[in-house]
């Protein structure tokens, strides 16, 4: 590949979706994923972004980008017209994390979830041992000053799943740099699922 | 934001309008006008294969003269700091054309032009003409020009209602369209701000049912129109920061004379207005632009089906008259309609004057989109930008 410095969730991500394939990001950011979507996997994308300079980004790229939140974006889109809807790094900063699913899931063929996993072992010794709210590199705020709404871990998520009756088609953890091949609920920075329903 | 604008010049310099003239148009009401002229100016060349051209449709209050200086004159174009080499509209790339519109008093037909029957003004024998109108009008002028299809056709306010317009009438004409703080459809709000400057207008003693051509045209009920106008286009933060509370403090202390800026500011806009404006256009235009509904009564997404043009959509955080949510309604029409779009409110306390005010965050928009139509790349810059 000739993009230099991928992040790992992005290759792990563009992994995950086929060729000339539809892509929903919500909450998109500076477009980077979309633009490796386009590059390498010559699909056709759209992004929802809240942020007005990461917009500016995205049209500077060439990208379509809508301006507005991911709670309210979704109704709009009839049903299945995405093969994939991304949800990287978004889910825990979404009001209406249930709402929002579900309709995601209702939107796209296949949705992907990434977000950081609140049991990863740095964040538990902080707690056990320092009695304060964890901050690592996957979670770096300060408690008064995070986008974070939600906290959750892997297995949160899965439980998530079995409850809804969605199904995890593909399941993949990540530390900084590498893949974490076991015990992803202790070792993982960040899992990234594949669902459908 | 990447500030990659480079100003090269000071913009498209010295220019002068042309008038286009037509034998007849058939309006939307089945009424024949004719002749049609077409006040117009152009700016930048038209290329070989005629892909670079732009038309900009202008404001309630606008002219065909959007960038540039009129000889023997100081005060540039209306929208001069976005047209020129290396400006949003690059006029190194592109021919960007703007026409006055019909109805309009700035070189276009309209009620203070001769009706050729009387061979005295129109004023009220001049037809009802609508959005459509003065957009097929438009279409007129670009086949004459001989473009087949525009590169985008841009503009703010009402401008935006044409873009719209044009969007649904002759989609096949276009490449890609950019909507600025305007609506589907004016919305009872906005009806009633313009009603109540037509009532100042038809109030006004001297515009004896519009035929005032040979006597004093109704000045107060145009400048009275024209303030309650500038009330509307700003907010209640740019007010308070551009006036406050400030008083002018000249002159003898009189009953009721324009003590504070706000209303020295806009007793000014007034008056200067009247200077270069038809209070009979001002009627029909407002008209025609609370009677626009570009989904022509079904619903928009239907309307825009199957239309393969591009379109930005731009809206401002602090515009109340033509509020944020109308422009979402448009973009959610392109959603549905599955046509590429994309969205941008920016942030602003200009109020509706923000399309003309809010050169650096527009013009970035405004640049990246066309050169992605005009180049017709999918994606462009780097990974990590």
């Amino acid at each position: 590949m000739a993009h230099k410095d991928i992040q790992l969730d992005h290759a792990v991500i563009l992994d995950l979706i086929r060729p000339q394939s539809t892509v929903l990001d919500l909450g998109c950011g500076n477009g980077d994923l979309l633009y490796l979507l386009i590059k390498e996997r010559n699909a056709r994308v759209q992004g929802i972004e809240i942020d007005e300079q990461a917009i500016y980004k995205c049209v500077a790229k060439g990208l379509n980008v809508f301006h507005g939140d991911v709670d309210s974006g979704l109704a709009e889109f009839s049903d299945k017209s995405f093969d994939y809807v991304v949800l990287n790094q978004s889910l825990q900063q979404i009001l209406h994390v249930d709402k929002v699913l579900i309709d995601a899931l209702r939107v796209g063929k296949k949705v992907i979830v990434g977000f950081p996993n609140f049991a990863h072992y740095k964040s538990r010794l902080q707690m056990f041992f320092k009695g304060r709210t964890p901050v690592t590199g996957a979670l770096p705020y300060q408690w008064y000053d995070t986008p974070n709404l939600h906290f959750l871990s892997i297995t949160d998520f899965k439980s998530y799943c079995r409850l809804k009756d969605i199904k995890i088609e593909r399941s993949v953890y990540i530390g900084q740099t590498k893949m974490i091949p076991f015990l992803p609920n202790l070792l993982a920075q960040t899992g990234i699922f594949m669902i459908s329903k | 934001m990447n500030k990659d604008k480079v100003i090269k010049n000071d913009g498209v310099g010295k220019v002068r309008s042309q008038v286009f003239t037509f034998d007849s148009l058939k309006l939307e009401n089945a009424e024949k006008l004719g002749p049609v002229s077409l006040a117009y100016e152009t700016y930048g060349s038209l290329n070989k294969d005629k892909s670079n051209a732009i038309l900009i449709a202008h404001a309630l209050s606008g002219d065909a003269h959007a960038a540039g200086v009129h000889e023997g004159e100081d005060n540039p174009g209306w929208w001069d700091e976005f047209i020129g080499p290396g400006r949003a509209f690059d006029t190194d790339r592109y021919f960007v054309i703007c026409s006055n519109v019909l109805g309009g008093c700035k070189g276009s037909t309209g009620p203070a032009s001769l009706n050729p029957k009387t061979s005295k003004p129109f004023a009220l024998e001049f037809p009802l003409i609508t959005i459509n109108d003065i957009v097929a009008a438009q279409k007129r002028l670009i086949d004459h020009l001989g473009i087949e299809k525009l590169l985008s056709v841009v503009g703010g306010s009402m401008g935006g209602q044409q873009v719209l317009a044009w969007l649904v009438k002759y989609p096949q004409s276009l490449c890609s369209a950019v909507p600025i703080a305007t609506t589907i459809k004016h919305s009872p709000q906005q009806i009633a701000f313009n009603e109540v400057g037509r009532q100042a207008i038809m109030a006004d003693a001297h515009w004896k049912s519009g035929n005032y051509y040979e006597g004093l045209p109704p000045s107060k009920g145009l400048a009275v129109a024209r303030m309650i106008g500038h009330i509307t286009y700003m907010s209640d933060k740019s007010m308070a920061e551009k006036f406050g509370r400030a008083k002018k403090g000249i002159g003898e202390p009189f009953k009721f004379t324009a003590d504070f800026e706000v209303e020295g500011y806009l007793r000014y806009r007034g008056d200067n207005f009247v200077k270069r404006f038809d209070a009979n256009s001002y009627l029909y235009i407002t008209k025609a632009m609370d009677n626009f509904d570009a989904s022509g009564g079904k619903r928009f997404e239907e309307v825009l089906r199957g239309t393969k043009a591009k379109v930005l959509v731009i809206s401002f955080k602090s515009d109340w008259l033509y509020p944020a949510y109308q422009s979402k309604e448009i973009v959610k029409a392109c959603k549905l309609a599955g046509v590429e779009t994309t969205y941008c409110e920016i942030d602003s306390t200009y109020g509706h004057d923000a399309f003309l005010l809010e050169v650096a965050e527009e013009s970035h928009l405004i640049r990246h989109f066309l050169k992605k139509v005009f180049y017709a790349y999918e994606v462009t810059g780097e990974y990590g930008a």
